[in-house]
């Protein structure tokens, strides 16, 4: 939701990044302040994957360019997990098994590491227990998934909602949810989104990054972008998204070009 | 190291049987008597024999210990945290001699009246019948130089049969203790699961102390129709050990065998397990993890051999080298021309902790029928920066990342152990073997 004077959470000016040498990102530009849901959209190899990995700090992804400040202060002299500590979530569109390490472990692992680090009481696994099934109910999740290795053998569905879980837990400041409607049939995408909705506050913010319309008619977003070889070429209201869902992305793109008079 | 060493070693190691006694059972000596025959007839392997390839055990000819025959005093006290919780029936061995006073029946007498824990020559005369046709006819010694030297030194060894349609609810801990530096043991297992019956044993070597010491170890393991056995195996001699250790599975129609073998210990290992799956619709599920660094050599070899339409087997094989060490696997699959139908799977995955450290793995199929499904893969490598990255984005520090993943590759293995004393302790080892800080 959109906030009269919120603090601007994100700033990113002219951002510049290459994968094994090829540059992905043009040149980006984007304020999210708190409160906001941004929701960036585009064809697949438009680049709103990358930019997603670029924030979190995937080392496979080489800044060339630009600025990007996280409450006014540099992103990228934090390492992966200070952007982790400091308030930035990712959920990641193809979240990583690890067998041999229960669920529960590993939450309150990333749980506690991530309070100690914001000055916060740990939990014991008691408290843990307790403190994580109450988050499941949020996302309709068995308590079973708590004793299964992360990730392992669960389908797209549950690991979509672990990841959300992962969000419940780390409260984080800004959450990019990649692809995270990809994978999820009706049920699954109508309770994930309203997971997101209840963790959606006005000191937070949200950015989706998402091929199709579909998630969007759960998640509200405040702001449409659209995303074409690696730069936004289109920013509008939640009207942007149904428009390209009726239009196609072509019709931007067209519109673009059209504009720039080539 | 020369032939004529060698071959003065395996003599210098069969005088140690003068001190063993004549039975009163013809065939039994004579299954030693052919043994014997069959060590004198073989060499010591050296790396050009092919099975041998990445394992030098040259050392082990310097080492000719003759086996420990007076029994050991040792109290319980002194090895009692190398008992499973809760207490389970077990046979203890100290040094390859049966110890009575460390083992223990503990069995349900409503449900467990006939079955058969015990040491093999307190019970060879009142089994004998039962014996005959399983003791030695699985573990072949003609081309296996160990596994006749083995046969040649048996004279006791662990016992057990489970009746017909019998579960023994509790696991059997099978504890070899060795004590003694610059002696040879030469454990031997006989399991012998009737039709239909269930049971779960765990064979067990630890060490007391560091020292320089050889197993030489055999298992047989016979199971009937529908019979269903989980084997799990964990060798954790002394880093100074030298262990070798041959373990021959036969599965009847419909029957099922579980094997978990953990590797942590000796200087340099060998362990073969052939699995011949002889009857329909058999089903084998042979999983293994070795952790070892510094210089440690372990060697895995393993056979599964499938011999009969619709049998199916599954096969996990970890290692996690770390300093200079070194692991070998070599998974061999058999499928015979009547086999139609076969399942199997073989993966091999292996982490490498340390530049020097190195990894053979070696899937060998030989696949002689048509209609079959055969899946393997092998990978050699270090953490997937992937996995390490989503860690990272939740807070953990690249260490904690690796470590947590290192931890996991191990532990994946280990979790399949159904009893919980026992995985907890070696999810302890893993945890202190591949922490860094």
């Amino acid at each position: 939701m959109i906030y009269q004077n919120s603090k601007p959470l994100l700033e990113v000016r002219g951002l510049r990044a290459t994968v094994n040498g090829i540059e992905i990102l043009k040149g980006i530009d984007l304020t999210v302040r708190s409160g906001e849901v941004h929701a960036i959209m585009g064809t697949n190899g438009s680049g709103k994957s990358t930019f997603a990995k670029v924030l979190a700090g995937h080392a496979a992804y080489v800044v060339t360019g630009g600025t990007v400040a996280f409450e006014g202060k540099n992103l990228f002299e934090l390492a992966p997990e200070e952007r982790a500590r400091a308030g930035v979530f990712l959920a990641f569109q193809y979240p990583i098994e690890i067998p041999g390490v229960a669920n529960n472990q590993f939450l309150r692992l990333t749980y506690n590491t991530v309070q100690a680090q914001r000055g916060k009481d740990e939990l014991d696994p008691l408290e843990f227990d307790d403190f994580v099934r109450e988050k499941m109910k949020l996302l309709e999740m068995s308590p079973d998934f708590l004793d299964r290795s992360v990730n392992a053998g669960f389908s797209g569905g549950e690991k979509k909602r672990n990841e959300i879980l992962q969000m419940a837990l780390l409260e984080p400041l800004l959450a990019i949810l990649d692809e995270t409607d990809s994978g999820l049939d009706i049920d699954a995408l109508r309770i994930v989104a309203n997971g997101v909705n209840q963790l959606a506050t006005k000191d937070n913010a949200i950015i989706l990054v998402t091929h199709y319309q579909r998630l969007l008619n759960y998640i509200v977003p405040d702001y449409v972008h659209v995303m074409e070889s690696g730069r936004i070429i289109k920013t509008g209201g939640k009207q942007l998204a149904l428009d390209l869902e009726t239009h196609g992305y072509d019709w931007v793109s067209i519109e673009q070009r059209a504009a720039a008079g080539v | 190291m020369s032939v004529a060493t060698a071959s003065g070693y395996l003599e210098s190691l069969l005088q140690g049987r003068r001190q063993l006694q004549a039975s009163p059972l013809a065939w039994f000596d004579r299954l030693r008597a052919d043994a014997v025959e069959r060590v004198g007839a073989q060499r010591v392997p050296t790396t050009r024999n092919e099975e041998w390839r990445f394992t030098d055990i040259s050392p082990l000819i310097k080492l000719p210990f003759q086996p420990v025959y007076t029994a050991s005093n040792l109290q319980a006290a002194e090895v009692e945290h190398f008992y499973l919780d809760p207490a389970a029936p077990r046979l203890v061995f100290v040094d390859g001699v049966y110890a009575p006073q460390l083992s223990t029946q503990l069995l349900n007498p409503a449900t467990d009246s006939n079955v058969v824990i015990t040491n093999l020559s307190a019970a060879i005369s009142a089994h004998v019948m039962v014996l005959e046709p399983h003791l030695g006819r699985y573990a072949e010694f003609h081309n296996n130089v160990f596994t006749a030297l083995n046969t040649a030194f048996l004279h006791d060894g662990a016992l057990i049969i489970v009746p017909r349609n019998v579960s023994v609810d509790m696991p059997v801990h099978l504890l070899f203790i060795a004590t003694q530096k610059e002696a040879t043991s030469y454990p031997r297992c006989l399991l012998i699961a009737e039709s239909g019956s269930a049971v779960t044993v765990i064979e067990d070597h630890v060490a007391l102390q560091e020292g320089v010491y050889v197993t030489n170890a055999v298992a047989e393991i016979a199971l009937a129709d529908n019979a269903r056995v989980n084997h799990i195996r964990v060798q954790r001699d002394s880093s100074q050990a030298f262990h070798i250790a041959s373990c021959a599975v036969s599965l009847a129609q419909a029957s099922c065998y579980q094997s978990t073998s953990i590797t942590l210990g000796a200087r340099i290992s060998r362990y073969n397990l052939n699995v011949r799956l002889t009857g329909e619709g058999a089903e084998c599920t042979v999983d293994g993890l070795t952790l070892i660094a510094e210089r440690q050599l372990a060697d895995t070899h393993t056979c599964i051999d499938h011999v009969k339409p619709y049998g199916i087997s599954r096969q996990s094989h970890k290692c996690i080298v770390d300093g200079a060490a070194h692991a070998v696997f070599n998974g061999k699959i058999i499928v015979h021309p009547d086999a139609q139908h076969t399942d199997s799977t073989q993966s091999s995955r292996n982490l490498l902790l340390s530049g020097r450290a190195h990894i053979d793995t070696k899937p060998q199929l030989e696949i002689f029928a048509d209609d079959v499904k055969c899946a393997h893969g092998a990978t050699v490598g270090q953490l997937d920066s992937e996995e390490i990255f989503y860690l990272m984005s939740r807070g953990l520090s690249e260490m904690t990342a690796r470590n947590l993943l290192t931890y996991a590759f191990g532990a994946e293995i280990i979790e399949r152990i159904p009893i919980v004393s026992l995985k907890h302790r070696l999810e302890q080892t893993v945890l202190e073997r591949t922490q860094r800080n």
